[in-house]
């Protein structure tokens, strides 16, 4: 008796979009928990955590916003290289606000969150017409810019910074606060994608000339998608501002433009939540590493480099298709 | 015939590097009207569909729409003026099944603004438009990514994309090169029930007895200029035009 194996893909109505496909709880489970799993992760676990990694899931937060900020705008056909733009545009304005102007950080971070994907938006509006590998060059050289024109000018504290900012009132708040938002921009873009204007950013990036053939006004909408994923940086870098009590010059690193990137393609760009999968899975990694010392960016080099070569799809469309497959050994007769 | 002009093109000139790509062309088309343009490869017939269009901006002289100079107007805006154009290299979102190509323009300001500033399901009106072009209805073609499609669909695809902007001058770029003389038969209908509906049309073809056959009249470019114009068997006794294609005796 011989076996072969087998897959087939799981056959439940619900697969098909339908309302009618509700009819049980399991098939209700199948579809929600995929959903509920990662969202109950995000709240219930920082209850368990002690200090240190309570600190590292912030930063897991604060990395998968900045993955996703950087995968919206890859959707629609905009290679980043510089969400340290937004994330220290973000900062800045924060810092300022509350060092100059003593504003509150609940009334500081959301105007740096609007504020700050404005500026950031204006910035890069001159160049939105550049395709390709021209606007990706421009995003890179553009925080490199500012910190030098902060370190010249010495404006905002110079290379010193400004410090003393007020802090959120407790770790918890601050946890929740981020992965509060983390899971709101994660389904809600996710959502937005799948409509008819997500359909039309996703067209920008296949083929911007049809797009424009169909009398939309490319600029228009690569302007709007650039000041979403702007003000989704911007509000981690207001963010972190007030949880470090510090903003400076390093907000504008190239840490805050490259590590989003690699989390968008180990998990998988184009998802969002390949993104975000990204994002939980190298932040932590990089914590880890950092006991070795000068060996680390080695080993996180290599681990990234066989991870895009075994799955080059991304994590989430690979954990996805196996999640809607089952396999099972099944006898041929012969 | 004394319909108002449509389109007017003046002195047109559009110079490539070294290439004079349309070179000081003149002329009009007709509302309602169909006119055919042929001319050897190469001849700059995508030239000036793509000048027409916006997409191409010329080095010297004036495009008039209804009376409306549109020589620098951005070129989603002069879809949205209602004149609409199809690509001879087919240019489909390649991932998105065929259907939801359609969405895209759908989406445009233009079919909104018709439609009266609200819009209902887009993907049924998408499926009906593909349909008119000749998707079967109940068949799987409709919901096949736009890449697997044989060539024969996406230039369907692309009429179909063109009309749901619900254009009132169509300029259809070789629509019907690299189609099987079945296929051909079947979307001729399409075009005239178009021109029924009072839409103008430009066509270029290779195809020449297809276009002869709907044609009200034809234009012959050669090297950028038009070397003739009128009634298709007046044209193609033309000597220039017999030079052009079949080349001269030096
Ligand atoms: N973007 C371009 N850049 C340089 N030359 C071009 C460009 N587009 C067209 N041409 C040249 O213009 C001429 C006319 O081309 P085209 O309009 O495509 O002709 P047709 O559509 O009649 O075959 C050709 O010599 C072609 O090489
Ligand atoms: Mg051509």
């Amino acid at each position: 008796m011989k076996k072969r194996r087998e897959r087939i893909d799981r056959g439940i109505k619900a697969r098909s979009e339908d309302v009618y496909a509700l009819c049980s709880w399991r098939e209700m489970l199948y579809l929600a928990g995929p959903r509920l799993l990662p969202a109950a992760a995000f709240l219930l676990l920082p209850l368990f955590l002690g200090v240190y990694w309570q600190k590292v899931m912030i930063s897991v937060a604060v990395f998968a916003l900045l993955a996703m900020s950087w995968d919206l705008l890859a959707q629609t056909g905009m290679i980043s290289l510089g969400q340290a733009l937004f994330f220290g545009m973000g900062a800045y304005v924060s810092g300022i606000l509350n060092f100059y102007f003593g504003a509150p950080p609940w009334i500081a971070i959301p105007i740096a969150t609007v504020l700050g994907g404005a500026l950031c938006t204006l910035i890069l509006l001159p160049v939105l017409r550049l395709r390709g590998i021209y606007f990706s060059m421009v995003t890179l050289i553009v925080p490199l810019m500012l910190v030098r024109i902060i370190e010249a000018t010495k404006i905002f504290g110079g290379t010193e910074g400004l410090s003393g900012m007020t802090p959120l009132p407790s770790t918890l708040t601050e946890i929740y606060l981020a992965t509060g938002v983390l899971l709101g921009v994660l389904f809600g873009l996710r959502r937005l994608m799948e409509t008819d204007y997500g359909l039309v950013l996703k067209g920008i990036r296949d083929n911007d000339r049809s797009v424009t053939n169909a009398g939309i006004n490319i600029y228009w909408f690569k302007t709007q998608a650039l000041f979403i994923s702007s003000t989704i940086g911007a509000f981690a870098g207001a963010f972190m501002t007030h949880v470090y009590m510090f903003v400076g010059m390093p907000v504008f690193a190239l840490d805050y433009s490259i590590l989003p990137i690699a989390a968008a393609v180990v998990g998988g760009g184009g998802t969002l939540a390949g993104a975000t999968l990204g994002a939980v899975i190298l932040v932590p990694l990089s914590e880890a590493l950092r006991g070795i010392g000068g060996l680390r960016i080695v080993l996180y080099g290599l681990f990234l480099v066989v991870f895009i070569v075994a799955i080059p799809e991304g994590l989430f469309d690979y954990i996805q298709r196996k999640y809607h497959q089952m396999e099972r050994w099944v006898e041929i007769d012969q | 015939m004394s319909l108002p002009t449509a389109l007017r093109v003046e002195n047109l000139c559009k110079i490539f590097g070294r290439v004079a790509a349309v070179d000081h062309l003149s002329c009009e088309v007709r509302s309602g009207e169909l006119i055919g343009i042929i001319g050897p490869n190469g001849s700059g017939k995508t030239t000036l569909v793509n000048l027409i269009s916006g997409f191409v901006k010329p080095t010297s002289g004036r495009i008039l729409y209804n009376g409306q100079d549109i020589t620098r107007t951005a070129p989603h805006k002069i879809v949205c003026m209602g004149i609409s154009r199809t690509f001879q290299m087919v240019r489909p979102f390649y991932r998105l099944p065929a259907y939801k190509n359609m969405i895209i323009p759908l989406y445009s300001p233009r079919v909104r603004q018709l439609a009266g500033g609200q819009y209902g399901d887009r993907n049924a009106v998408a499926l009906d438009l593909l349909e008119e072009v000749g998707f079967e209805r109940d068949a799987h073609v409709a919901y096949k990514p736009a890449g697997t499609l044989p060539q024969g669909y996406l230039k369907r695809l692309e009429l179909a994309k063109a009309i749901a902007l619900s254009p009132d001058l169509l300029i259809l770029d070789e629509l019907f090169s690299g189609l099987s003389l079945a296929e051909v038969a079947s979307i001729v209908p399409v075009i005239e029930k178009l021109r029924l509906a009072g839409k103008t049309i430009i066509m270029i073809e290779h195809r020449l007895k297809e276009l002869f056959r709907i044609a009200d009249r034809i234009m012959v470019l050669n090297f950028g200029q038009k070397i003739a114009e009128g009634a298709a068997a007046e044209v193609m006794a033309s000597e220039d035009v017999k030079k052009a294609y079949l080349g001269s005796e030096e």
